[in-house]
């Protein structure tokens, strides 16, 4: 099995987000990036099925240099190999981009995969496409949000979460899937897998290397305006006794609210 | 034009693809476009009459047997064929769990980007722009497009239903050849999940609960509460959800699910940053906490400061009583 798990570097998700208006971006200053938290999901998940089946791990990344930072921690986790594409554009929010990076990438430097695991979304842009988009360009079968997955011989069974139910889903193998929390729990980086990473080189593949033109890579969205969300106003916090207060919630909800 | 794609779950429309088309037919008349429908799956025509009464002009259904259960790569292909011929200018889909499955996937064949889970929709100079949350809702991004078709996913429960009309939509079977190997991903079997009637995102009310909970059987307090209330549903916090306490399937916030409900009863919950994220967009927010500084007070319309286990049977009652008047 020649498994790649797709990465992207983050702010955690206690991180309050501001806006810098001159720049129309979000403000970077003081924000802490972790391995987004769906992406440890599918990292743990190329690991045991590494373990039960064989094969090689290798995690990839597109963005800047400091994307470094996660890909260690993955290296750490026990991934076999890492590299990093490096992408130097701020953040566009736009999935179609990325994805373009990924398909060609995987065409031209790695076209020997079995399986691409991706978390199903990473916590920021919540855009949730790219995967999807990578499935499409490169016309593979997917399964996306997935809560369960067995490899037998060539088919990935998977289960993926809808509302109220799941879908189970027999794709033949290569297929992209995408990590939903509850798949598995992650495991923590061990002390010699930490030493390990430290050791490992990260090879570096720009645009340029990988052949990518930019005019073919241009967003198509044209992001007008960031705003923060409405602050909201603290109403009415009441103490009294539980009866007269289960009371006043109910008259509020009723004739004030006028939501039940 | 302006094509909304109809999802059909256990042979029914789901209202939130009728919302997206009512939401279509306004910025269709601001825009003077009209508004196409189009269902995928096998023998569902019959629904396109329903439909028609949103707003659609002509109702479209791709029909193949092959698709009579979902697969993303091969709706994407009977779609993609679809756009080609009639060249929309703004797709629209529902972020359902379906829509957030299938429209990046026709977009990256169609070779354009995509806007996902809008809460908005406005014209703008005589073109669209949409507006949508990042960060799970701390932040709000406004976007125009520079290629066409436009393509945006919708958020459930956001946008208003339209009245329906009579008579409207013309409706037409189309069958599709879909080539076996375009269908490599389909749905062999859907697992109900026990005691989920309604998901969290689909609920008009969210009866959600946290740490403050102490255990997994006090969620049968909630249960008990969304047993009364019409269209909603029991919600979590992620440290009753890491504690083991119910499903991830509950989970509110930058890991979980973001919601817009027309109600947000939190319970036990102090109200962490990740959480607020994925609930501030609630049009009522009311909670119940023992500790007055609890965050979740300072977003809520409606607080009340003390124990959830006396107050919570005591709120089911009172519930019970108005909702029977």
């Amino acid at each position: 099995m020649n498994i790649f798990v797709f990465v992207k570097r983050v702010p955690d998700t206690e991180s309050k987000i501001r806006i810098n208006h001159e720049t129309n971006s979000i403000d970077e200053e003081g924000l802490n990036f972790v391995l987004s938290p769906y992406d440890e999901y599918a990292m743990e998940e190329a690991l045991r099925i590494r373990e039960a089946k064989g094969g090689k791990v290798t995690v990839l990344s597109v963005g800047p240099e400091e994307t470094r930072i996660v890909l260690k921690k993955c290296l750490a986790m026990g991934a076999d190999e890492a590299v990093l594409i490096k992408e130097d554009t701020p953040e566009l929010y736009d999935g179609l981009r990325t994805a373009k990076i990924i398909a060609h990438a995987m065409k031209t430097t790695f076209p020997d995969y079995s399986l691409l695991l991706f978390g199903k979304q990473a916590v920021g842009g919540d855009n949730a496409q790219v995967p999807v988009m990578v499935a499409a360009l490169l016309g593979l079968p997917q399964a996306n949000v997935v809560t369960k997955l067995e490899i037998e011989g060539n088919m990935a069974i998977a289960h993926r979460e809808i509302e109220g139910a799941s879908e189970k889903v027999n794709a033949p193998l290569p297929a992209v899937i995408t990590a939903q929390k509850g798949l598995n729990e992650p495991r923590y980086e061990t002390l010699k897998g930490i030493m390990m990473a430290k050791r490992k080189e990260i090879p570096v593949l720009t645009l340029h290397d990988l052949g990518l033109d930019e005019d073919t890579l241009v967003s198509q969205l044209e992001l007008v305006k960031l705003e923060s969300p409405p602050a909201r106003q603290a109403g009415t916090v009441i103490e009294d006794e539980p009866e007269a207060a289960a009371r006043r919630m109910v008259e509020f909800l009723r004739n004030e609210a006028k939501v039940v | 034009m302006i094509l909304v794609y109809i999802e059909v779950r256990e042979g029914k429309v789901k209202k939130s693809s009728l919302e997206v088309l009512s939401e279509a037919k306004r910025r269709g008349d601001e825009l003077d476009q009209e508004v196409f429908a189009v269902l995928v799956g096998h023998g569902i025509e019959s629904l396109a009459q329903e439909v028609g009464q949103y707003g659609a002009k002509k109702v479209i259904a791709l029909d193949s047997p092959l698709l009579s259960s979902y697969s993303p790569s091969g709706y994407a292909y009977a779609l993609a064929g679809l756009c080609k011929e009639l060249a929309p200018g703004i797709i629209f889909f529902t972020a359902t769990s379906m829509g957030k499955d299938l429209a990046p996937r026709l977009a990256a064949q169609l070779g354009v980007s995509l806007a996902s889970d809008c809460i908005q929709t406005a014209v703008k100079d005589g073109s669209l722009e949409v507006k949508r949350p990042i960060y799970a809702g701390k932040a709000f991004a406004t976007f125009r497009f520079k290629s066409s078709p436009i393509m945006a996913t919708l958020r459930p429960n956001v946008f208003p239903l339209g009245p329906p009309v009579d008579g409207q939509g013309d409706a037409e079977k189309r069958e599709v050849v879909v080539p076996e190997d375009q269908v490599r991903d389909r749905v062999d079997e859907v697992l109900k999940e026990e005691g989920i009637e309604l998901d969290v995102t689909e609920a008009e009310i969210i009866v959600s609960g946290g740490r403050g909970l102490k255990g997994p059987e006090n969620f049968e307090l909630l249960r008990e509460l969304t047993g009364i209330l019409p269209h909603s549903a029991v919600g979590a916090s992620r440290s009753a959800v890491d504690a083991g306490w119910i499903d991830h399937q509950h989970q509110v916030g930058q890991t979980g699910k973001t919601v817009s409900p027309n109600l947000y009863m939190a319970f036990g919950i102090s109200g962490a940053i990740q959480h607020m994220a994925g609930m501030s967009s609630s049009k009522v927010i009311v909670a119940v906490n023992k500790d007055a500084e609890a965050p979740i007070f300072k977003v809520a319309d409606f607080g009340i400061v003390g124990d959830l286990f006396q107050v919570l049977p005591l709120l089911k009652e009172e519930l019970k009583k108005v909702l029977s008047e």
